[in-house]
């Protein structure tokens, strides 16, 4: 598949040459693919954020290059404001950055900085706010009047709006409850779906990620030790245990259940995979 | 990232005597050192003070490096203060062109207009610099203490100093966030003119204010939580006490005085 944005032998040193200089990363290589849904697993700290804000022109690299459809996004500062409009970052809790008297004018702030004309910023806002699973009564609204789930979900529709080729999402669900939690990211699934847009789920939690993703990659003191299928990463589940990230609950119980002396398959992440592994395991048994 | 290169108000923990000292005794010596700066006349009054700060600096092992890098932002007054006092102190012209002339009085006065204005600078910065903001505040409240019989809020007025110190790095990362978060959006802050530039700021400004406002809200919330009420009857976990290396540096401070007022006396 081809790549449509990659990084090569990205490094970034934050306050270099002072005694505060930290490396955040060193020299990492990672691509998304068209129409990827992509994981981001990494803890506090990892270098997981400041990957992404590569990702979109935000920060600039030490040394090492950003590609996005194969061209270096600091070629030109056009280039690089117009990368921000093909790769939307959605931060974590982004309720905390909406500011317009309206949810409908402040989904509007990135289509009109776009110069997009007004019936196509009409367009896209309530495209988003759909997507979102905003209702139109909400759109007149004042963002403060509404709820903490609410404002997460203007606040990403205002990426959304955008129709950027490449969605990156950091936490989107920090805080929220698990039917919230459900719900948005039911959405991103939508949007994905329907725009066959790159995906990238920024996470520490393993059980959301593998739920979701086709790929992931694992971020650790500013290095990619893994990528793969969840399967192929969560076979590594004790090296990850090692790095502080845990696999899902499922996948432990499998590896400690293989530690025991069970020859069965330990790489299940989800509920369905386990009771196919533990059947096909009493059926091999059975047959003995 | 330059939002987060500010070192004003800035704290280098360390472990030396100038580190150690009573607060009070550094805000009180710092106060002191002014004193015989704005006193002093004289080439040999200056060289003293100068002398009296490098062994400072070079005692309490701040890197000058961070000294002259916290300059920067004040270099414009230092020059203009030079230029000032180049051309417009009257006395015998050495070079004149038109109504501009350089007199000689002119360069020696912005010259030590300009050792003033660093001395005090870099006097101040080592007492930020060693003193934590929270040690600052305590000092402070200690000093004007006998204010409160006068009704001046003392103990609130340094309490809101320690809350607006503490929050200051945290707002700057909240501005570089929020920044961020709407350059990914598409605004941008860098182009245009002074209209567009201010506009520009709302979506900056707005979510700001919103979070300081909340900030407040929520540390007013936790301070009650911990029956906070003012400072009536409020005691320290660190108690600040006087130690025999506070009395000397009191001592050589009120000294460094005296002997400028000697050599003023004495016109060197």
């Amino acid at each position: 598949m081809d790549a449509i944005i990659q990084t090569e032998k990205l490094s970034h040193i934050y306050s270099a040459g002072t005694p505060f200089e930290h490396a955040a990363l060193e020299e990492v290589d990672f691509a998304a693919c068209r129409g990827e849904y992509l994981g981001i697993i990494g803890r506090t700290g990892s270098g997981k954020s400041t990957l992404i804000q590569h990702l979109n022109g935000l920060l600039k690299p030490t040394s090492g290059r950003v590609l996005f459809e194969g061209k270096d996004i600091w070629e030109t500062k056009e280039r690089t404001r117009q990368t921000r409009f093909q790769v939307g970052l959605v931060f974590q809790y982004p309720e905390y950055q909406l500011f317009e008297e309206t949810v409908y004018k402040d989904i509007a702030f990135g289509p009109r900085n776009m110069k997009l004309d007004e019936h196509e910023v009409d367009r896209r806002v309530r495209d988003a706010a759909a997507f979102v699973g905003l209702p139109d009564a909400v759109l007149e609204k004042s963002p403060f009047e509404l709820s903490g789930g609410q404002k997460r979900r203007v606040a990403i529709a205002g990426v959304i709006a955008m129709e950027p080729a490449v969605l990156i999402l950091d936490e989107p669900t920090a805080g929220l409850d698990p039917v919230g939690v459900e719900s948005i990211l039911g959405n991103i699934r939508d949007y994905h779906r329907a725009k066959n847009a790159t995906i990238i789920l920024v996470s520490h939690s393993m059980e959301e990620v593998a739920r979701s993703v086709d790929r992931l990659v694992v971020v650790s003191k500013g290095h990619i030790p893994f990528t793969g299928t969840p399967r192929e990463v969560f076979a590594h589940g004790d090296e990850l245990e090692a790095m502080g990230l845990g696999v899902p609950q499922v996948t432990r119980v499998f590896h400690r259940l293989r530690a025991m002396g069970v020859d069965i398959d330990p790489s299940v992440y989800t509920i369905g995979q386990a009771r196919a592994a533990v059947r096909d395991y009493l059926a091999r048994k059975g047959a003995v | 990232m330059a939002l987060k290169d500010i070192t004003l108000g800035q704290y280098f923990p360390g472990n030396t005597v100038i580190h150690r000292l009573d607060p009070r005794t550094k805000l009180l010596f710092t106060v002191l050192y002014i004193v015989a700066l704005f006193s002093a006349k004289g080439g040999v009054a200056y060289a003293v003070l100068f002398a009296v700060l490098c062994a400072s600096i070079a005692v309490s092992r701040i890197h000058p490096r961070n000294i002259l890098r916290g300059m920067k932002p004040i270099l414009f007054i230092i020059v203009l203060t030079a230029v000032l006092n180049i051309f417009y102190t009257p006395g015998d012209p050495i070079w004149q062109w038109k109504f501009l002339k350089i007199t000689v009085e002119g360069l020696w006065a912005a010259f030590f207009m300009v050792l003033r204005i660093s001395f005090l600078i870099t006097c101040t910065f080592l007492l930020t610099y060693t003193t934590s903001p929270i040690m600052l505040t305590d000092g402070l409240e200690r000093l004007l203490g006998p204010l409160k019989k006068l009704r001046v809020p003392v103990h609130e007025l340094s309490m809101m100093m320690s809350i607006a110190l503490r929050f200051i790095p945290t707002l700057i990362e909240e501005t570089d966030k929020i920044m961020s978060a709407q350059k990914a959006r598409g605004a941008d802050f860098d182009t245009g003119n002074l209209f567009q530039k201010a506009k520009a700021l709302v979506p900056l400004l707005v979510p700001l204010f919103i979070s300081a406002f909340r900030r407040a809200d929520e540390l007013a919330t936790a301070m009650e939580c911990r029956c906070y009420h003012g400072g009536e009857g409020r005691t320290r976990l660190r108690q600040l006490r006087f130690q025999g290396s506070d009395i000397a540096a009191l001592i050589l401070g009120t000294a460094l005085v005296a002997l400028v007022l000697i050599f003023r006396a004495l016109g060197i």
